[in-house]
This record gives C-alpha cells, structure tokens and sequence, in this order.
C-alpha cells in the first residue's frame, strides 16, 4: 500500500503561556525563542503508518510538508523515523494560510506524486487547530474520509479503522484511496528516532516543489482572522493552610461538601 | 435566505441540540431570515415536537439507509437538503460526526467552515466567528468569507432556543444517496458510567502525576462519595491508564461542571481549554507553582498520595 502523511510544521504548543505574545497587527503568534516543530497529530499520524507497514511487511510511506524552508526540518525527522520519502512544497512563510488552499496545495503535490491508496492527516493542528485539512483534503481529491482513526488494518481489498467517538469507538470498512485523520492513544504515541537513523535521514534527498510547480495559485479566500487576542482568565486561588495535613484536608473536603450540598 | 441547524435524530434534542438551536435563531434573527432545522435519521415524536417549537421550518431526511450514521450517507443528505434552502449559515454541534462531516459540507456548499465556535456575530454582512487557538493560549475571530458559513459550535456556549408560539411545519425529505464508500461495522460504548462527561455536575480528574492506571481506583472512590464523575488529561489516557474517551482538553471533551478537581494535573494550556467554563476550579498538585493553581479557586499544595485517603475518609464521614 501507498501510504501518505501530511505533517505540519507548527510553534512548540509547549511554551507556557506567560512567554506566548500575539501580534495583533498581522494576527500571528509572535515566535521569539520558540521552536518549531512537528504537530503532535501529524507525528502520531505518521507512527500508525509506520505501525501499519511494519505489520504488512510492504508498503511505502511519503511525508509530505507545506511549508518554508524550515519544513525541512520536520521531514528529515519524518526520514529519521523511518518514513520513506519526503516531499517538500514551499510556501511564502503564511503565519495563518487558508484552509482550503493549504488542501488545494496537498492535494496537487499527492496527483503529482502519482498513486496513493490511504492519505494520513492528523485531527487537528497544534497552532490553529482548524480540523479541516483532512475533510477538505478528501474532497478536493474526491475520496471519502473517516475522522479520528487510531489504528488501521488491511482488510479485504480495502482498509479496516478503528475510530474513536464520544463515547467509545467505532469499527469502519472502507475502499481505498481515502483520507483519513489520527488522533492520539495510547498505541501511537510516536517514537523516538535512533540516533542512526538521524544521521542516515541527512543523506537522504528530499523533493522540492514550488507553488507553480503544482500549479496552484491562491484563489478566493475561505476566511480571514480578524482578531487575534489572549484573553485574561486568571483567579486567586485560596490554598488551604492549617497545622497539619489532617486540618487542611478537612478544610478540603468541607469545600467540596459546599459545592456538593449546593447542587 | 435561511439559517440551517442540522441535528442527528440519535442524539434526540439534548443540550447540545438545544444550544445548537439557540446559536441559530439568534443569527437568524439578526439576519432576519428563518431558522430552518434538519433532522437526520428517524427521529421520535418527542423530538420532532421539541424542534417545532423552536425553528420555523424542519426538514427530515428519515429513509433507512439513514437510521444510523454513516459519514458519506449523512454528508450527502445535509447537503442535498442544505442546496435547496439557500443557507446564510449551517450550524452543526462539536460530536465527532458533525466534526467529520463539516468542512466536507463546507465544500460541497462552496462556503467555508470554522470549529468549536464559542460566539457569532455578524460584520459587513460576513458571519464573524469567536474560537480558541494555540491550545487555548490566544482567541480568533474568524471571517467567513464564503456562503454558508458551516459552524461547528461548543453548544453549551449558547443558551437554548425559546420556545414560540407558532409551531413549524414538517416536511420528509426524499433522497437519492448513492454509495456508501465507507461503512461503519461496529459501534462499541465504553461502560457508560451514570452521566455523560458534557453533563456532570462534578468532575474529579486525575494526570499523569497519578503515575499509574491504580490511583484512578481511589479517584472512582472519591468520585462515588460525591456523586461525582472522573476524566483525566491526554497524558493520563495516553499512557493507557484510562480510556480515550476520559480525556478532558483541547482535543478531549469540553465540560463545564460546578466543580472540577484536578488531581496531579499540570494545567497546560490544551487542558484548560476543556475545562476553563467549569464553575469551580480545585487542584491537588506537590508543585505549588503548577500552572492550574493560576485557574483555581481553591486547592492544596501536597503530594496526592497522603491527600486523597484522608480525603476520602472524611467525605466518607461527611455521608455517613
Ligand atoms: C495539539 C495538542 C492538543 C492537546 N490536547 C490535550 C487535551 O485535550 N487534553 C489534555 O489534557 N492535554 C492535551 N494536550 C497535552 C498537554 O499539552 C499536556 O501535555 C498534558 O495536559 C499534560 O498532562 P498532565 O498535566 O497530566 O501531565 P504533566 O504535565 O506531566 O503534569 C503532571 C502534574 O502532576 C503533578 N504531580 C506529580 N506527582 C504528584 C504527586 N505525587 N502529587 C500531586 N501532584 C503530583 C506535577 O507537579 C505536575 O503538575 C495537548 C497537546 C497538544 C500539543
Ligand atoms: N501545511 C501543511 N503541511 C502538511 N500537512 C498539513 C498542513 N496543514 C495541515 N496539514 C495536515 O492537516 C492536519 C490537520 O490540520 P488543520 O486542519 O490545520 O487543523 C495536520 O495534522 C496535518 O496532517
């Protein structure tokens, strides 16, 4: 099987929030000495795929990246994992790219790439958290989708998912090609490349594209950010004192009572 | 001009439904045009009879192919039923399946979609959708630049719908669905405790301070005294000692009890951002500098193993 991941590019989601800062003019998160990184979903993602050919013994994974230059970076750690291939599309640098276009954009590098039986995205991005690549993604290449998959098998000529819901999970057969999502479990909680592994994914090549080697230009806009704040939510919170762990626990548990006794 | 609730027969018109219903008639009203409601599957009386009295019009697309949902079938549907009501905006709740199926409706619309919308407002004719970014570190406003706007909204964020006095008229909807390229074969529920999670009056919640799937035993104890029910942070569920469906954040449930207590819990950012419009805030952490005391209205700063068993004593006490 032809597997594709999509992996973004994001800011460390990890920066306590007393060092994050908004722009409020361009309506961006301002990077300072933040890192870049690969969201978390997209890493899940591609440990599934990875999972998954391990099982099957065949198959071939492409990391796919829409970014700067610095997405370079996210895909050599995609090889380091063990990801067979990495396609990178260059962007201008868009803080906030439009949800449709950065579909438009995938979908045009992955026809370029030629087959493909399942596409992977992860639920959401880190940053902006829009949900809608994949959905979008699935569309545009006119294939269904099935949302927050965390483990996938062959099945018949198609795939079998397990897909978590609000209140368990779900089995679902389905063709191939499609686009799937992954969200995180316990079982694809990504690995931690070797340290060979990091050396060889630096020897290995990556595929550059441009824009307008896809074809794809910016068309209409799907929507805009208009404001972009932190808002204030801190309140004083009263630490229960007392001599002894004993009282301060009673004053704890009074508390409670209080809210309990009030429903 | 219409704006379009779209609701799951399943659910039957529960909360999230109501808040649902209650995003749209105020944008109707706003926009002066009718709210209309879609029904997805074969919904009883009473949830017919409960949508009639809010919207002023309901559409429902009851075949069987549509008695349970199936991602492809109910896009289709909402979409064919969407095209012929010429929506201003389509408004869907925050479940799993609403959140598979909207930007794909978005699409297939030629309008443009936004999540987990906590308000709506109107700007230049454009809908001006409010939601949280960067794990709950910063709020957009988003601007819909296509018709519809197709929102998926965090329901309890609207107050419900009133009741009018005249009632909507019903229409059946008959389609022509096609194939189903995808199939769900099996649905499994997890042991459903008393409440749904979205519903719990009190939630104890346990992180990865916990160090084992074990504590989470003496959290269900706690939990039992108070009538409470327990969740946990995406540490805590990924390192497998809880069920994914206890997560509680950015990516987990959104919940809004009186009283959320936090146990072992750091507080990032992604968590808060599941359980900052709960009531009353409490924390057990050993690290007084832990950010969740920052969104606490009480807690104690001590190593949760020698609070929780003194704890339970005394609320055991409490009740006897
Ligand atoms: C895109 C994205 C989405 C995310 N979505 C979610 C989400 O939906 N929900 C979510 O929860 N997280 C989410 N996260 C993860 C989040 O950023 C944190 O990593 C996670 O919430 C940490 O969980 P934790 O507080 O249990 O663990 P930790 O950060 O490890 O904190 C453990 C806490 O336990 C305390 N502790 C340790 N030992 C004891 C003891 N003996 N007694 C008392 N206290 C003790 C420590 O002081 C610490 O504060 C997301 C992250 C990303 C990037
Ligand atoms: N610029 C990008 N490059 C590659 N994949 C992306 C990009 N943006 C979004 N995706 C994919 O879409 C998923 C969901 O992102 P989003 O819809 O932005 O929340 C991510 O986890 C990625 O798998």
């Amino acid at each position: 099987m032809n597997l594709i991941v999509c992996l973004k590019q994001i800011l460390d989601p990890d920066i306590p929030g007393r060092d994050f800062k908004v722009d409020p003019i361009s309506k961006e998160a301002v990077r300072g000495a933040a890192n870049l990184v690969t969201n978390i979903f997209c890493e899940n993602a591609l440990e599934t795929a990875l999972q998954f050919k391990e099982k099957n013994g065949t198959g071939k994974i492409t990391a796919i990246c829409y970014a700067p230059e610095s997405g370079e970076d996210t895909l050599r750690k995609a090889l380091a994992m063990r990801a067979d291939e990495g396609v990178q599309v260059l962007n201008d640098g868009l803080a906030h790219p439009d949800p449709l276009m950065v579909a438009r954009t995938l979908a045009a590098a992955i026809r370029k790439i030629g087959t493909f039986d399942v596409v992977m995205v992860g639920r959401e991005s880190g940053d902006w958290g829009v949900g809608q690549t994949g959905g979008l993604l699935a569309e545009e290449l006119g294939v269904p989708y099935v949302g927050f998959v965390d483990h996938i098998e062959t099945s018949g000529s198609g795939v079998k998912l397990k897909r978590q819901t609000d209140a368990g999970f779900e089995i679902v057969e389905a063709s191939t090609p499609l686009v799937i999502s992954i969200t995180n479990d316990e079982h694809n909680v990504p690995r931690v490349p070797k340290t060979r592994d990091v050396m060889m994914s630096f020897r290995q090549s990556l595929t550059k594209w441009t824009l307008s080697d896809l074809g794809v230009s910016a068309s209409e806009s799907y929507y805009e950010v208009a404001e972009l704040g932190i808002p204030v939510k801190e309140s004083s919170c009263e630490l229960v004192t007392g001599e002894t762990l004993e009282e301060r626990v009673s004053q704890l548990a009074e508390k409670i009572l209080a809210v309990k006794r009030a429903l | 001009m219409s704006v379009v609730i779209c609701l799951f027969a399943k659910n039957g018109f529960d909360r999230a439904g109501q808040g649902v219903a209650g995003a749209g008639r105020r944008l109707a009203d706003e926009l002066g045009a009718k709210l209309q409601a879609i029904i997805i599957g074969a919904a009883d009386a009473a949830m017919i009879d409960a949508v009639k009295t809010v919207a002023d019009g309901v559409t429902i697309a009851a075949q069987s192919e549509l008695s349970d949902y199936q991602s492809e079938l109910y896009l289709s549907a909402a979409a064919q039923i969407c095209q012929s009501l010429a929506p201003k905006a389509v408004l869907l709740s925050n479940d799993t399946y609403s959140q598979e199926i909207a930007a794909r409706l978005a699409h297939r619309l030629g309008g443009s979609a936004a999540g987990d919308v906590t308000s709506i407002a109107l700007h230049d004719g454009n809908v001006r959708a409010r939601r949280s970014v960067y794990g709950g570190k910063a709020e957009a406003v988003i601007e819909l630049k296509r018709s519809p706007a197709v929102l998926w909204i965090r329901a309890r964020a609207f107050d419900p719908a009133p009741a009018r006095e005249s009632v909507a008229d019903v229409n059946q909807a008959a389609l022509t669905l096609g194939d189903a390229r995808t199939r769900i074969v099996e649905r499994k529920s997890e042991a459903i405790t008393e409440a749904r999670l979205e519903d719990a009056q009190i939630i104890i919640s346990g992180g990865r301070g916990l160090g084992g799937p074990e504590p989470f035993e003496d959290l269900k104890a706690l939990a039992a005294l108070v009538g409470a029910q327990v969740a946990a942070s995406r540490a805590a569920c990924d390192s497998g000692w809880c069920p994914p469906t206890w997560q509680v954040g950015q990516t987990g449930k959104k919940v809004a009890p009186q009283l959320y207590l936090a146990i072992a819990i750091h507080g990032a950012s992604q968590h808060l951002a599941g359980m900052s419009d709960s009531k009353i805030v409490a924390a057990i952490n050993i690290d007084k500098d832990a950010p969740i005391f920052k969104h606490c209205k009480f807690g104690i700063v001590e190593d949760y193993r020698k609070v929780v068993p003194l704890l339970k004593e005394k609320l055991a006490a409490a009740q006897a």
